[in-house]
């Protein structure tokens, strides 16, 4: 009988273990997420001001990996059924092409505010987290010294402003420059009339040496004095500056693209990742971005959170103050058009 | 007597099957290998190809080679092809002949310089091309304060730069086949006209260079062909005004994930250079390239 007792107290016992073991695996499971990133300094920027803190808030643990290639990755992970991550930061024009192909859930907007958020960035799919833009820079040593060229129409000027010329490799971003190429202000640049873009662009080829195609590229070539202006991300144009090579660049103008978050379809804690993106893009954690990152917030809500100063606003691409003087990417109008754009662009750059 | 030579014959008959099936299981490894790693991938590749985007089947991806996108790229691909090829020979030659005359330790001293560049990543060298050929770079600089140009000349970011890097990294595959073929070809060959009265460059262009031609038949292949599936150093040299149909398979997967019309290319290629092969097979014979010659 004792014996008997006993063996039944320690099947109790190991049924115990099993049931408790289940609960805290299943608990682990749900309390934790992987978000991905670009990875770099930039992702420990947003780490420090976003993912981390609200990993904190909702108490749970927030797992991070970095993109190797953007879209391909997800693409990869949701048509192999093995999707790792729950929330995936893309640049807005993957988002709008992976909304295409089907790769994301939906986002639900009860759990997410996205008031505070340009309604150009906030989609059924994807909801912008991050501003950067294109901005125009020219180098200080050479013939032009300090009067480079201020504005797009500037740069389209060759008499007024001679010199070699370099433009992004991404049509989206080029062709809303060219629409301001013969002074047209930022708030009238959309909807864009293609054809006459293109012919901008046309009429700057002969002067325009190379179209860069990543970031490096581009601060080499104008750092080593190959062109003599050219347009480049705020980033890494800032990033010039402060290394102090003789660089100068002025954000009026610039196209504001963004980052974005999405869920990969068939992502394990969809629920959660939701909240996380709620968090993510609330404007107390989008005001600590600033302080680590040349990005500027998307929910421009954040700059009535009292975290940022007026000065420190001056300096953030997505301030009130800047925003006006630029113009936002407007990918739900670039959306249906883009792979004849593409084409069109392809087209364009090889003849 | 008779029943004895027959059971010799069966004996030896049997010793030559068994070595023909310890051959073919000695093979087998290698066959599966180049079935698994290249028949099969093929076979898919040319599958999806006949796929459009929607999964319909269809000649669609075929039928958009005929675009002037597409057609454009190909012609920049053979433009590249062909210029590189011609350059490596140009420069090559002369120094396959070269490593092919010099005394034994001298010649391996310099094929080790000229296998140098094969042990540097090709992002590093391209990089390296890039500091070179700049307009404030090296080479320019020093035309410029010899007083030999008075503005920097244009050789990266368009053709010529794409073309300099390209040779560059293509050179010791024409070289090592040309030099191999070189070695073997006896100095008394070229002594023997010589004393038949033929001077160095007669004896140079009908003794000598006939016999080097299944070695640089070889090597401009090589180079012919690799030429038309590069991507790294015409994407970086090139400053995104040399398209080659190696960045067209890259764009169709990386933009629009369209496995069909990347598929496509890569057929369309692969068949490209195919048909290269046949037409030197046809004026030189391949056969001799691999050493059934002479």
């Amino acid at each position: 009988m004792i014996s008997g007792k006993r063996h039944g107290q320690l099947v109790s016992l190991l049924a115990l273990g099993l049931v408790t073991g289940f609960a805290s695996t299943a608990a682990m499971a749900e309390d934790s997420i992987t978000v991905t990133s670009y990875g770099g300094t930039y992702q420990e920027a947003e780490s420090k001001a976003m993912f981390q803190p609200a990993a904190k808030e909702l108490g749970i643990t927030i797992k991070e990996d970095n993109l190797a290639d953007g879209l391909p990755d997800v693409r990869l992970q949701v048509q192999g059924h093995a999707v790792k991550w729950d929330v995936v930061e893309l640049s807005a024009e993957e988002c709008v092409r992976g909304t295409q192909e089907g790769l994301f859930e939906k986002l639900d907007y009860s759990v997410i505010d996205p008031s505070g958020i340009d309604k150009k960035l906030v989609a059924d799919n994807w909801i912008g987290v991050t501003f950067y833009a294109v901005v125009l820079a020219y180098n200080k040593s050479g013939k032009l010294g300090e009067n480079g060229p201020k504005t797009w129409a500037d740069f389209w000027d060759v008499t007024k402003f001679p010199g070699a010329r370099t433009l992004g490799n991404y049509a989206t971003e080029s062709l809303t420059l060219a629409a301001m190429a013969d002074g047209t202000p930022p708030d009238k640049v959309y909807p864009i009339d293609l054809d006459k873009a293109f012919k901008k662009l046309e009429e700057i080829k002969p002067h325009v040496t190379s179209w860069w195609s990543s970031g490096g590229q581009v601060m080499n070539l104008l750092k080593d004095d190959e062109v003599d202006m050219g347009s480049i991300w705020n980033g890494r144009a800032n990033t010039l500056v402060k290394s102090g090579a003789p660089i100068s660049y002025t954000v009026s103008g610039g196209v504001l693209n963004a980052d974005c978050l999405v869920i990969p379809k068939g992502a394990k804690n969809v629920t959660l990742a939701q909240k996380a993106i709620a968090k993510f893009i609330s404007p107390e954690l989008q005001a600590n971005l600033p302080k680590y990152s040349a990005n500027g917030p998307a929910n421009l809500k954040a700059f009535d959170t009292g975290k940022l100063t007026a000065e420190e606003a001056a300096d953030v691409i997505s301030s009130p103050q800047n925003i006006k003087k630029q113009v936002i990417l407007d990918f739900n109008w670039w959306a249906p058009l883009l792979p004849d754009v593409q084409k069109r662009w392809q087209a364009f750059l090889q003849e | 007597m008779i029943f004895s030579g027959d059971i010799n014959a069966a004996s030896l008959a049997r010793d030559g099957r068994r070595e023909f099936y310890g051959m073919a299981a000695l093979c087998l490894p290698s066959f599966i290998l180049v079935f698994i790693l290249l028949i099969l991938p093929i076979g898919w590749l040319f599958w999806m190809s006949l796929f459009n985007a929607d999964g319909a089947f269809s000649a669609e991806n075929y039928v958009r080679l005929f675009d002037s996108t597409y057609t454009s790229t190909l012609v920049t691909t053979f433009q590249v092809g062909f210029l590189v090829t011609v350059i490596s020979v140009v420069l090559g030659y002369p120094l396959a002949y070269m490593l092919s005359q010099l005394p034994p330790r001298l010649a391996g001293l310099c094929t080790i310089f000229v296998v140098l560049p094969f042990w540097t990543s090709t992002l590093v060298r391209t990089y390296a091309w890039m500091l070179l050929l700049q307009r404030k770079g090296i080479i320019n600089s020093a035309l410029i304060s010899l007083g030999l140009i008075a503005d920097p000349i244009r050789m990266v970011n368009n053709m010529t730069g794409t073309v300099i890097g390209m040779v560059h990294i293509m050179l010791p595959f024409l070289v090592l086949p040309l030099y191999g073929v070189m070695k073997s070809i006896s100095p008394d060959y070229v002594r023997a006209a010589a004393n038949l009265g033929a001077g160095p460059t007669r004896a140079f262009w009908t003794i000598f260079l006939p016999q080097s031609l299944p070695g640089l038949t070889a090597g401009m292949l090589l180079v012919f062909v690799l030429c038309l599936g590069f991507y790294v150093t015409p994407a970086l040299l090139g400053g995104g005004r040399v398209i080659m149909w190696s960045m067209m398979i890259d764009s169709s997967i990386r933009l629009y994930a369209n496995w069909g019309a990347a598929s496509a290319l890569g057929v369309a290629l692969l068949v490209m250079t195919f048909c290269v092969l046949w037409l030197v097979n046809r004026l030189f014979g391949l056969k001799r390239l691999y050493g059934e010659s002479r």
